[in-house]
């Protein structure tokens, strides 16, 4: 349990010093929410309205917050299979190392990049009128339920790389993906501004379980309409991530183990 | 007792109805280096793999430095080091952080690591480089990071998947005179190639695999001696002369001799290689027979590999299997 523990760590660092030694890619995953806000925020926003009324901006931060988190399973992905087409995973399998330590040290790699990219978008959607309005403590437990999302989409992304490998294709089926996901949702406008069956979906949505959730704790506006999802989003926000962790970490243990065959 | 480092006795492997092994035989006493030579596809890598824990197996059983393969692979993975064909190193960091990275990996403190890391780093001629990212790497210097990755711990046996494919003469030598210097430290080295000359130059003993099976095994010059040995090679000067050159030759040589008459040449396998060069040129020069060139030709391993397989080592015998089961974009 310590060697797993202690090589959990080391892959850890591992992957934090890549962010380090190759940046681009960490400049690409700052500057995509950012284009969103200044884009949805000022260009489209002017056009947008709030069910319930309310600022856009300040209705469209938690959105994005959430498809940043959302955007990371390509950085997971991507990495993942990085390794698996380089032969580097040869290397640790053929190591007595632990042999969670490369799942384990990915995710929480991922979690400590996850929040610097949170701290980054906080400072940036202060500085567009965001604020947070019912004290630290709530605003502390919508980065947490941020981050519970984080881990879920990484074990999602770990699975998915372990099932395609070729990194090449993980960005062509990651991105096409990811965004109609979050533009199906509560991120850029309210479900009940759409029509009832997309709306529906959108509702549905896991990520918009986590926004409507945060905007909750945000005290930020567009709260949803009286749908059984909007009532209650904070509960979903916490059960759509732990089953999909409960899925995705059995199934990408079990592909990882299938290596081997 | 003899013990061996490598055994593995009837190993078998089957890819769907393709088989990747099939009864696989191998025994590598402590010290030397064992080839495994065969043509793409012929399970060498697929040996390496199950050898190396990478890969379960059907059949059979398999030892590595004492433990059982299967059962024991975190003992196995503790004694070995692998070194691939394609350079299993993370592109990102730098030579000095993938070691460093691999030395905490196999348990040494941090500091141990770091001058573990220096150390090798030093000794592979990579020191300049260290703190370039592995990725701009030429494909020698990759190849020696990646042996050296392989030495943290001095390993009890060495895995070598064709440790030179891909890489020029003077990268080849490198590698080559790196192993030979681990030998001489006591390290056992399993070695996959498909260059003869390689298997020539290392190995002790060698294995030539062919279709997952061990068709042939024997020290190089047992192989060699298989397809017939040494031959004795003449050219005379008149083509005229050929055929009274080759009735002097034959009683000396206990064979009948080949001719080619257009290029004028003789050629008869010979078994005591000095003595029946020096007693054929005595014979020739008594007889007043003019001869252009006289010369021993020694059995090529090539030669001894057509002769096993029926097919030249580089050339498949058929579709190759899927011999990595992590595939290389």
């Amino acid at each position: 349990m310590t060697t797993a523990i202690a090589d959990g760590w080391t892959m850890t660092r591992r992957n934090m010093t890549h962010v380090v030694r190759a940046p681009e890619e960490l400049i690409l995953y700052f500057s995509l929410p950012i284009m969103f806000v200044l884009v949805f925020g000022y260009v489209f926003g002017s056009g947008m309205q709030v069910a319930g009324g309310g600022n856009y901006r300040e209705f469209l931060l938690p959105g994005v917050f959430v498809m940043t988190m959302l955007y990371g399973l390509g950085a997971t992905a991507t990495g993942v299979a990085l390794d698996l087409s380089r032969g580097v995973v040869d290397r640790f399998r053929s190591m007595p190392m632990a042999r969670s330590a490369l799942m384990t040290g990915r995710s929480a790699a991922d979690l400590l990049r996850a929040l610097l990219e949170m701290s980054t978008l906080l400072v940036c959607g202060l500085l567009v009128g965001w604020q947070w309005r019912q004290g630290v403590g709530k605003a502390m437990l919508a980065v947490g339920l941020l981050l519970l999302l984080r881990i879920a989409i990484t074990w999602v992304g770990i699975y998915l790389a372990l099932l395609v490998r070729n990194p090449d294709t993980v960005g062509v089926i990651v991105f096409p993906a990811a965004f109609p996901l979050s533009a199906i949702s509560n991120v850029f406008v309210s479900p009940e501004l759409m029509p009832p069956v997309i709306g529906t979906i959108s509702e549905w949505n896991p990520l918009s379980a986590t926004v409507a959730a945060i905007r909750e704790l945000f005290g930020n506006p567009g709260l949803g309409g009286d749908s059984w999802p909007a009532e209650h989003a904070l509960l979903l926000a916490v059960l759509w991530p732990v089953l999909l962790i409960a899925t995705f970490a059995p199934l990408a243990v079990r592909r990882y183990q299938r290596l081997s065959r | 007792m003899t013990t061996f480092e490598v055994v593995a006795e009837g190993l078998g492997k089957r890819y769907g109805p393709t088989r990747a092994l099939d009864a696989f035989d191998l025994t590598v006493p402590p010290g030397t280096v064992h080839g495994l030579l065969g043509p793409n596809g012929a399970g060498k890598t697929t040996a390496v793999r199950i050898l190396t824990t990478l890969l379960r197996f059907d059949t059979g059983r398999a030892t590595v430095a004492g433990y059982d393969v299967l059962r024991r692979p975190d003992e196995v993975r503790a004694r070995i080091g692998l070194t691939g064909q394609y350079a299993a190193v993370d592109e990102i960091l730098s030579g000095r952080q993938n070691l460093e990275l691999f030395g905490r990996l196999f348990r040494l403190g941090r500091r141990e690591a770091r001058r573990r890391a220096g150390e090798l780093l030093e000794r592979f001629g990579l020191d300049e480089a260290a703190s370039r990212s592995a990725g701009e790497y030429s494909g020698g210097m990759r190849r020696r990071l990646d042996l050296a990755a392989s030495l943290i711990r001095t390993p009890r046996v060495l895995f070598l998947d064709e440790p030179t494919t891909g890489l020029d003469p003077r990268s080849r030598n490198q590698v080559w005179d790196l192993v030979r210097g681990l030998v001489a430290d006591g390290t056992t080295v399993l070695l996959t190639t498909q260059y003869l000359e390689e298997a020539d130059q290392l190995a002790d003993r060698i294995s030539v695999i062919d279709a997952g099976r061990v068709v042939a095994e024997g020290s190089p010059d047992q192989l060699k001696a298989m397809t017939g040995g040494d031959r004795i090679e003449v050219v005379v000067r008149d083509a005229a002369e050929l055929s009274r050159a080759a009735r002097l030759v034959a009683p000396i040589c206990g064979a009948e001799p080949e001719l080619d008459p257009v290029i004028r040449r003789l050629s008869v396998p010979v078994l005591d290689r000095v003595a029946g060069l020096v007693d054929v040129v005595r014979a020739l020069d008594d007889a007043g027979i003019a001869v252009e060139d006289i010369g021993l030709r020694r059995a090529t391993l090539d030669e001894a590999f057509l002769h096993l397989t029926g097919h030249r080592p580089d050339e498949a015998r058929e579709p190759v299997a899927a011999e990595r089961t992590v595939e290389v974009a």
